[in-house]
């Protein structure tokens, strides 16, 4: 009998989202293994952070001050503590900023495989068969992980309402281990996203990526964007090379963006991206790879050379 | 910058020169000034550079500013280079930098041997060297570096072109034998939608005239010559290392390439790494057995022919391309008015191929659509071209500048195939 | 201050990959292999780091085909050391193996300060920077892009979800995951990298010791399923414009 522990990621605004995702997907897990759930929230405080968490079996509270704001050496030690202590078979962290710091180091610190990229997750005899997203999303990798295993989950790859259900879970808590009070990393100061504008507001959006060649091609995604009324949106690599400012990113380290159109031109439509604009609701994609995975979200494609097709398509909506 | 003080006004009131009374007015002169005014640094700053001395020759006639295609679609040329020089400007880190396309024209017409085509590949390499080059040239350069040609594509698929041309092609790596031709296929003939088609043609055509000939397949490199003249020398030598070392595996009796720029590298660049071939273009390979095709119609258009600078200016060949044109059947063929050792340039050359974006900022138009107008000027319905950078960059122009329906670009090698169907 | 950057070559995703006859890896005949864009921006952090306040920059990497040249890149790039670690194989590792191997090198090298890309597009069993800090048990930061110096310690921008960022203060030695550096990676041109190819300033360091965790394993690598994907258009770009327009007109998204 495996319990899959569910590490919560919050911050001063609360549980966030991808947290409920890992409940849900948890709950399937644990149902498969005969086991439980429990979820682990550590903070500088628990108590409002635990009554959302009501999909979990158990809920641990770690409290220490050094949890609050995040710090990744406290949130190591921490799920590492967790994991030592509690002995799950499953531990699922998301694969965000923090699941990169948290997971990885945990899974050292407690000699166990990591499994990263998790898109989906299911159990097969005692084993847990994993589908990730390598290779840009090129490629699928299925692994079998027999014994213990820590696994990091893409948002957006399991609903979140399976994860927000659920009456009220037991609470224990665990204490918090004595290295919080040595840490070598210290919190300064945080940042808003900066540029003044907010793209997860608008509701249409043209996002360019590298296809799009150098920053002197811009105006053609700029014309569109004003012929449509819409936002201009970029990949990470555009932002990487200071074409446009980081306060356009849509993807995993930038804006989760839900417009009702969204229009990604030259963009392949790596796994970081694609979850930062799935939920668009008409996706519309155009790139000269008719393999990119951006055609996998996306409702309608195009491989034209967008250097042909942009000019086109906004001389046509400037003219209607 | 100070402003220039007019020069002092001598006056004598008293003159008299070999008997003829000139007092007065009749002597006024400016006393001689030296231009103090300038800090001469920048000049002799770029003139210390190896390859770019003769900047320092120019005097200022002015000859090469109506020669210049740049400066016929903005504010360019080398007496306009160097005087900016002169009055300060850096041109290692400014836009006009990344302008000339070597073309050539300036060269033809300067009475000082001004020398562009080797001052800018070697001010560029300076400005490469330190970083600053223009991204959409970056791209070019990293491409041509990770995958042997500038657009990017995979090196395996170099050959694809093959598979549809309807006409057999010998790939020598995987079919190893001696061949009378070796065709250097270059990039975009090897992976432009449009150079395959004109690759394709030209493998119908050969066919046709049963040449034995081969291809290095995905051997083959780029031939490098334009990042050499955009300042990415090192990267020119070693991809010209590595073809040399590829085409010395292989036995053929004489090259023929599509591409002038790669013509222009084989019969003047790789001689000086040591490595001489018999390497002609394809217009001029063709030519004489133009008479031994099989014509099966004639086509009655009305063309006129674009003259590539590395095929014309820079090696001297104007006839090969018009034998052509002549002798296909039903051509009626008009010169534009800048034809020849005169004619226009498409922009494309010295790596402007790959500052469109760049330049379309410092020109009222493109030198393609320029070009094009000039084509259309002459009554003719399709510009004959016989380089691969300028079917994609004429065509782009056709449609920029509003002659779509007016004006076809074809490459001649896809005329000859066409009269042969 | 002396900075180790760690860098590894990834399968160059403008190719089209195929899967080898067992199912389970890439068929690497044909893959070209290309520096981590991840680890481009750590190299470019580190040199920005020595221009900025002067530091020794030992750029490392698993001995590998191709590594050399991107080792010789990196030296043309600024990097004043290159250094090859033999993990006795030429085969690529997985992160965590190769974290372990890694890391006795970096031990004998002693850097004050290691910087790597934060992840790589093969890292299906984790990512580099953790491990590696795992391995040394030296505090880490990934995601991150700026790193200054502040003292014995580094200051670094982490960047969360919904564009927020914290920095973040970490004392030395410490092991940084890089997402981006301030500015673009430099263009190094080649005649520099072939100086350095010709200066063969490279040098071979020992791997560490260590087991693997076993326990995961690939079970099948495939393409992703087809059919749940985008309905294309056709045509030439003005028909698919068209195409769109009237897309968006049935949906009623056309401006105004």
């Amino acid at each position: 009998m495996g319990n899959v522990l569910v590490y919560v990621e919050n911050s001063e605004t609360g549980v966030a989202p991808i947290a409920f995702e890992l409940l849900g997907a948890a709950r399937r897990l644990a149902a498969g293994l005969g086991g439980e759930v429990e979820a682990l929230v550590a903070a500088g405080a628990t108590a409002e952070l635990a009554p959302a968490l009501g999909a979990a079996d158990v809920i641990l509270r770690m409290e220490h001050p050094a949890l609050s704001p995040y710090l990744p050496e406290a949130h190591v030690a921490a799920l590492t503590e967790a994991i030592r202590s509690r002995d799950p078979q499953v531990v699922l962290v998301g694969n965000t900023s923090a699941g990169i710091d948290v997971a990885a180091g945990a899974a050292a610190a407690t000699q166990r495989p990591l499994v990263a990229y998790c898109t989906g997750l299911a159990v097969d005899g005692e084993a847990v068969v994993a589908h990730s997203q390598v290779y840009g999303g090129k490629l699928v990798a299925t692994t079998r992980t027999e014994g213990p295993g820590v696994f990091t989950v893409v948002a957006g790859a399991f609903p979140g309402a399976e994860g927000q259900s659920g009456g009220k879970a037991a609470e224990a808590t665990l204490a918090a281990p004595a290295t919080l009070g040595s840490l070598h990393t210290r919190f300064i100061a945080a940042t808003a996203p900066s540029g003044g504008i907010d793209i997860g507001r608008a509701d249409r959006l043209v996002s360019v990526g590298r296809g799009i060649g150098g920053p002197e091609n811009l105006e053609l995604a700029q014309e569109l964007a004003a012929a449509l009324g819409a936002e201009l949106g970029a990949s990470r690599p555009v932002v990487d090379s200071g074409w446009l400012p980081k306060a356009r990113q849509v993807g995993k380290s930038g804006m989760t963006v839900k417009p009702k159109l969204y229009v990604a031109v030259g963009i392949s439509g790596a796994p970081e991206h694609l979850e930062g604009m799935r939920e668009a609701e008409l996706i519309l994609a155009v790139n000269s790879d008719a393999n990119a995975p951006i055609f996998e979200v996306a409702h309608f494609g195009s491989t034209c050379d967008l250097f042909d097709l942009l000019p086109a398509l906004t001389e046509r909506l400037q003219a209607s | 910058m100070s402003k220039v003080e007019p020069g002092r006004v001598r006056e004598d009131e008293h003159l008299i020169v070999e008997g003829m009374d000139i007092s007065g007015h009749w002597n006024r002169m400016f006393e001689q000034r030296v231009l103090w005014s300038h800090d001469t640094g920048p000049l002799e700053k770029l003139t210390a550079i190896t390859g770019a001395e003769s900047l320092a020759y120019c005097y200022q006639c002015g000859k090469c500013t109506s020669a210049c295609p740049v400066d016929s679609v903005g504010s360019y040329s080398p007496r306009k280079i160097f005087r900016k020089v002169q009055t300060g400007t850096d041109l290692l880190t400014n836009p006009d930098l990344w302008l000339c396309t070597t073309c050539a024209n300036c060269l033809r017409v300067c009475p000082k041997e001004v020398n562009m085509i080797s001052i800018m590949p070697a001010l560029r390499e300076v400005a490469v060297t330190e970083a600053n080059v223009p991204p959409e040239l970056q791209k070019a350069f990293e491409n041509t570096f990770q995958h042997g040609n500038p657009l990017g594509e995979p090196a395996r698929k170099r050959a694809d072109w093959v598979a549809e041309a309807g006409a057999p092609a010998t790939i020598l790596p995987r079919e190893r034998r001696p061949v009378d031709v070796l065709f250097y296929v270059e990039c975009y003939w090897s992976y432009h939608p449009r150079g395959r088609d004109a690759a394709r043609a030209f493998a119908r055509v050969m066919e046709k005239l049963g040449v034995d000939w081969g291809i290095l397949g995905p051997e083959e490199k780029c031939s490098c010559d334009s990042q050499r003249l955009a300042g990415e020398r090192g990267l020119f030598e070693m991809l010209a290392e590595q073809n040399i070392r590829t085409l010395a595996k292989y036995e053929f009796s004489r090259m023929v390439t599509s591409d002038p720029h790669a013509y222009n590298a084989l019969r003047n660049e790789y001689p000086k790494l040591g490595a001489e071939y018999p390497i002609q273009h394809y217009t001029q390979f063709l030519a004489p057995l133009m008479g031994q095709l099989p014509w099966k119609r004639r086509l009655d258009y009305k063309v006129t022919f674009h003259d590539p600078c590395y095929l014309g200016r820079h090696n001297g060949e104007y006839d090969a391309p018009r034998e052509m044109i002549r002798q296909i059947p039903g051509l009626q063929f008009t010169e534009m008015f800048r034809c020849k050792a005169n004619g226009y340039c498409c922009g494309g050359g010295g790596g402007g191929m790959w500052l469109d974006s760049f330049t379309g900022n410092h020109v009222t138009e493109r030198l393609s659509e320029r070009r094009v107008r000039e084509a259309v000027e002459t009554g003719a319905e399709m510009l004959v071209v016989c380089c691969p950078y300028e079917v994609s960059r004429f065509e782009d122009a056709v449609k920029s500048t509003g002659n779509e329906g007016r004006l076809l670009v074809r490459d001649v090698i896809e005329l000859v195939d066409e009269a042969l169907r | 201050m002396h900075i180790a950057v760690v860098v590894k070559q990834v399968p160059d995703l403008v190719e089209e990959l195929e899967v080898d006859a067992a199912g389970t890896g890439l068929d690497r005949a044909w893959v070209k292999m290309k520096l981590n864009e991840f680890d481009d921006h750590a190299l470019e952090q580190a040199v920005l780091l020595k221009e900025a306040g002067g530091a020794q920059v030992s750029v490392v990497a698993l001995d590998g085909e191709g590594i050399d040249q991107v080792l010789y890149a990196a030296v043309a790039r600024g990097a004043d050391r290159a250094l090859k670690v033999d993990a006795g194989t030429q085969e690529p590792l997985d992160s965590r193996r190769a974290a372990t191997a890694l890391a006795g090198a970096i031990r004998d090298l002693g850097p004050d300060l290691v910087l790597t890309g934060v992840q790589a597009a093969d890292d299906l069993f984790g990512q580099m920077a953790p491990f590696l800090a795992a391995e040394l048990g030296w505090p880490h930061v990934s995601v991150v892009s700026q790193v200054e110096v502040a003292g014995a310690a580094v200051r670094v921008q982490q960047e969360y979800a919904g564009g927020r960022m914290a920095t973040l203060e970490v004392d030395l030695p410490a092991v940084i995951g890089v997402q981006a550096a301030p500015q673009p990676p430099r263009y190094v041109p080649v005649s520099r990298l072939r100086q350095a190819m010709a200066s063969g300033a490279l040098e071979t360091a020992t791997a560490g010791a260590g087991a693997g965790t076993g326990g995961a394993a690939v079970t099948q690598l495939a393409k992703p399923e087809a059919g749940r994907g985008a309905e294309m258009l056709t045509g030439s770009p003005d028909q698919v414009a068209e195409k769109i327009e009237a897309l968006l007109r049935e949906r009623g998204l056309l401006r105004g």
